[in-house]
């Protein structure tokens, strides 16, 4: 039988407004096992670890039940206090009596109760738990960053600057991401290749970095500090060490006529590419699926031309197996598809565009050399407007845009509309808004210098329809909230600041990584506020976009939080591995491998056993749980019929015994 | 049936097997039962192959093939699931086995007979699988005669038959007949409780259940159930006293196996075939089987031995929980 003390946490007012805590405390008293129960104001605070070690000793307990914060919290530290006090850190439960009781009830008639059974529940577990060991396991020296945007760029960067190794994995043909695609960068409207070519640069030559471009991460299995990634290398079709990136394939290219997607297909590409002058690598890829050799096996002009003999169509892809103590996802952004906003004439008038299509218009490396013009005759617009807020908050229910705030547009906008007024003497620019939002160093005296200087006319309001007029001119209809009356502008052409959203490709990547992600696929923080660029996984760490919407300098901010992180994790010799991992009972397992069927990690084999069963010998088809790839999921446990697979710490007759306390 | 018979003792003989699974006559003209036979005169004697005998034989080749020498087992088409399924999951040793397909030409439901008045039967004829299992003559032990028609006793399953083509055999014997009824939707009585509302499905399911007398004669039969200790009987994990806990039981029991079976289940129809309550057991694994169809694309367990399950694999494709949500929302 267990010794159990059990600790009531007030946490100041936060759980003792809502929770009669001395109640708990004297209902724990009447619980099987329970020798010692108290409450006091902060549990966590150094003399309420002094009163758990206290009570350890005088009353030799054996478990602990702490009703506190929820276990992300502060379980740690109560294992700590009791490890330190000789009790083995396992046998400490968390009853959550805050984020799961006082702060979702009102009033203590609800609380207490509820406070009382949580408590009962987690009295009932510590009673069936077991001392555990945790286990120990080296660290690979060695970080994989996923994703080759500035956000990629810069953690690489950080962690092989402290003398760390380091992959990128970039899934198109050169790093740089959407940064490489932007023309100006505000508030300061430095050109933003310009700053952003040089970190490209010194990412190819860094000697502690790996570069895989034109590559995916396929399978991702191990743990925190011991990673195995397997690397999906596509054929690029041309051998990167022989390639000088002259570029005469793409001037004799035949295949023209795809659309470019660098330039957001605003113009067309060759099907051998490089997408930009400062691409790295300065390799071209082949597209095989746009390419007359690969479709017909004829033409081969490239490899013709090709004065290094670089081309070679036989190339295959490669895969790449490396082992990896920590992953940095930085998988960035895109915006969202604005055909499903047609009533604002997207996809009907090739002069209404996004956005992004408009900072290649404005770029120098972009389709029309940097000269502001319309996509549909080639005119110079002399009037222009820009749709704020295309698909950002929009009404929960309206499914074709994003509830949250895309954070970037106001500012953009507001460069895009001084850089035309640059571009374009005399030219008139609108912006239809719904709040100008500012908040950043420099952001609110640019925003103003745009309407004060550069005259750009800020109408407060939406705009309902975009119709294209025989002249060629586009119809905006809107509204003027301010001064209460609809608007409508002729205008030479609209720009829309669509919304963004997280790469559709972290989806995948989530789920090979097993990360946790929100309504709107960016990933969950392990904790908002205080594991900001952790993810729930542990030994994976998240920078850029694909957290939440924010801007260069933020983004930049935040690879370097995720690289020290990173660092701080490769830096260690030895990581203590987690001994909640499941376990066969070798006499109820049949052998019938849904187990390992469903395991995720492959942490589970068979094998053959002779095992004695009640006078019965016999060799029997047993699973077996490796315990250093298991990560204590618990999908095993839930699909095997027999319930002979248990994780530990969290048994099926712990499981039990909770759901009992809870329903007695 | 005779074929059968001797081809079974041509196999002993030869030592190609060392016992042969078949049925054995019953006590009464209407109830063979799964029987191992190990001789020629055992088999002369008992063996019989008829329109009763619908026990899905798959499940005791788990005992069997873990004997020392093959089995010779007679599988319907339908039983051929099972034992794919029963390879798959390890049960069963394929190389201990000497599989037969039979024909099938749809087998009898005895509660029909009893339910027109002719339960206690003393003769029947046009059972057995030479005939054309068109026209059934029953003679009762009141001396009542009646003429049938086959399709009018014949177990309900057999309507919704999967196929007759046997997915897994050594040798195949003996014709089968299409016995699908026009237009068939295995699914269509489940589609009915779904459109109940829920206070309506709730009652349903409630009443059916509650006739449970937890006799698991369906465990039993079940081949997807092969736990060597189910959980209802597991006394290492406080599990067996949980489905005792109130008049509740049945219904939990019957649940948490239809959960058990889910995406493992063959739809053999074994359950429902032998409930001595009448409960309709197998709408619960066609639930799940439709669900799984909807949510991870059509898939029969047991058609081969090698396709993971959708419900008993990880895959990235899996339906996110929030599929199951937005279907129940319809």
């Amino acid at each position: 039988m267990q010794r159990i003390g059990v600790f009531v946490c007030h946490c100041g007012t936060n759980i003792a407004a809502t929770v009669d805590v001395s109640k708990v405390a004297e209902a724990a008293k009447h619980e099987p096992g329970v020798v010692y129960a108290v409450d006091y104001t902060f549990m966590c605070s150094e003399a309420g670890q002094n009163l758990i070690a206290q009570a350890i000793k005088d009353y030799g307990l054996t478990a602990i039940v702490v009703c506190s914060c929820s276990p992300r919290m502060h379980e740690a530290t109560f294992r700590k206090v009791a490890e330190e006090n000789g009790v083995n850190p396992y046998m400490v439960e968390i009853a959550n009596i805050r984020e799961q009781c006082s702060w979702v009830h009102k009033n203590m008639d609800e609380g207490t109760p509820k406070a009382i059974t949580l408590m009962k529940t987690a009295v009932a577990k510590v009673n069936l738990d077991a001392p555990l060991q945790e286990g120990e396991a080296p660290v690979t020296k060695r970080a994989l960053v996923i994703g080759g945007g500035i956000a990629g760029i810069q953690t690489a960067l950080d962690i092989a600057d402290c003398g760390y190794k380091v992959d990128i994995v970039e899934k198109e043909q050169t790093i740089g991401g959407r940064m490489a695609q932007l023309d100006k960068t505000f508030p300061t409207l430095d050109c933003s290749s310009c700053i952003l070519t040089p970190r490209m640069t010194e990412v190819a030559q860094h000697p502690n970095i790996r570069l895989f471009t034109y590559s995916e991460v396929q399978e991702v299995s191990g743990f925190v500090g011991n990673f195995d990634v397997k690397i999906l290398k596509k054929s690029r079709s041309v051998r990167e060490k022989d390639c000088t990136g002259c570029g005469v394939c793409m001037t004799k290219c035949p295949s023209k006529k795809i659309p470019n997607e660098f330039n957001r297909g605003l113009n067309f590409r060759t099907a051998i590419n490089i997408p930009f002058a400062q691409a790295i690598p300065n390799v071209p890829v082949i597209d095989k699926e746009h390419c007359i050799h690969f479709k017909t096996g004829k033409c081969g002009i490239c490899a013709k031309v090709c004065p290094s003999h670089a081309v070679d169509y036989e190339i295959q892809d490669e895969v790449i197996e490396e082992k990896y103590g920590a992953i940095v996802v930085a998988t960035g952004f895109d915006q969202i598809d604005l055909h499903k906003f047609g009533e604002l004439g997207y996809g009907v008038s090739k002069d209404v565009i996004s956005s992004l299509e408009y900072e290649r218009i404005m770029s120098a490396t972009g389709p029309t050399g940097g000269h502001i013009v319309r996509p549909s005759d080639g005119k110079e617009p002399k009037d222009i407007v820009f749709i704020q807020c295309v698909g950002s908050r929009c009404e929960p229910d309206d499914r074709r845009g994003k509830t949250y705030c895309s954070k970037i547009c106001c500012m953009y906008t507001a460069k895009q509309s001084i850089m035309t007024c640059d571009h374009i003497p005399g030219a008139k620019c609108h912006v239809f808004y719904i709040d100008v939002r500012t908040p950043g160093k420099m952001f609110d005296e640019f925003y103003r210098r745009a309407v004060e200087q550069y005259g750009v006319d800020y109408i407060k309001g939406n705009v309902g329809k975009v119709t294209p007029l025989p002249n060629g001119k586009l119809r905006v209809h809107g509204v003027d909230l301010l001064d209460q009356k609809e608007v409508e502008l002729d205008t030479d052409m609209v720009v829309l600041a669509g919304a963004i959203e997280p790469n559709p490709s972290i989806r995948p990547l989530a789920t090979k990584l097993t990360l946790s992600i929100d309504n709107n696929n960016f990933l969950n923080e392990a904790h908002a506020k205080l594991h900001p660029v952790e993810a729930a996984t542990a030994g994976v760490f998240m920078a850029g976009t694909v957290q939440g919407p924010k801007d260069i300098p933020e983004t930049v901010a935040q690879a370097g939080a995720a690289a020290v992180k990173a660092v701080a994790l490769l830096a260690k010799d030895k990581l203590k591995t987690n001994p909640c991992v499941a376990q066969p009972d070798e006499l109820y397992c049949n052998g019938c491998s849904v187990c390992a069927n469903v395991c995720p990690y492959g942490a589970i084999t068979y094998i053959e056993k002779e095992v004695r069963d009640h006078g019965v010998r016999e060799t029997r088809r047993l699973a077996q749980v490796n315990p250093s790839l298991c990560k204590g999921c618990g999908a095993c446990t839930v699909a095997c019929p027999s319930g002979a697979m248990n994780l530990k710490g969290f048994t099926n007759r712990q499981i039990m015994a909770e759901v009992d306390s809870v329903c007695q | 049936m005779q074929e059968l018979i001797d081809r079974a003792k041509e196999l002993l003989k030869d030592g190609t097997v060392v016992r042969v699974l078949g049925w054995k006559k019953g006590d009464l003209p209407y109830n063979p039962e799964p029987h191992i036979f190990t001789s020629a005169e055992e088999l002369d004697k008992d063996f019989i192959y008829n329109g009763f005998c619908g026990a899905n034989l798959s499940k005791y080749m788990i005992a069997a093939t873990r004997l020392e020498g093959k089995t010779l087992v007679f599988l319907k088409p339908c039983d051929t699931f099972s034992f794919n399924q029963l390879i798959k999951e390890h049960q069963v040793k394929r190389e201990n086995a000497y599989i037969i397909g039979v024909g099938c030409k749809g087998k009898l439901d005895h509660r029909k007979f009893e339910r027109l008045g002719l339960g206690d039967i003393a003769e029947i004829s046009g059972i057995e699988l030479t005939d054309e299992c068109d026209r059934i003559h029953v003679k009762t032990v009141y001396g009542e005669e009646k003429d049938l028609d086959y399709r009018d006793v014949m177990l309900e399953r057999c309507f919704f038959c999967k196929t007759k083509e046997h997915q897994i055999f050594d040798e195949k014997m003996l014709d089968s007949k299409d016995t699908v009824a026009e237009g068939a939707d295995r699914f269509e009585e489940v589609k009915k409780i779904e459109a109940m509302a829920p206070a309506e499905r709730y009652a349903f399911f409630r009443s059916e259940l509650s006739k449970c007398i937890r006799c698991n004669a369906c465990r039993n039969v079940c081949p997807a159930c092969n736990c060597r200790h189910c959980v209802f009987d597991n006394t290492k994990y406080d599990t067996p006293q949980k489905a005792n806990a109130s008049s509740f039981e049945e219904n939990m029991f019957h649940v948490i196996r239809a959960f058990h079976v889910a995406g493992r289940c063959t739809d053999c129809g074994e359950c429902s075939r032998v409930c001595p309550q009448n409960i309709p057991l197998h709408l619960f694994n066609r639930k799940f089987i439709l669900d799984a169809d909807d949510l991870y694309g059509e898939f029969q367990a047991g058609s081969d031995t090698t396709t993971p399950g959708p419900l008993t694999a990880f895959t990235f494709g899996d339906a996110e929980p929030a599929a199951g949500l937005e279907r129940s929302r319809g």
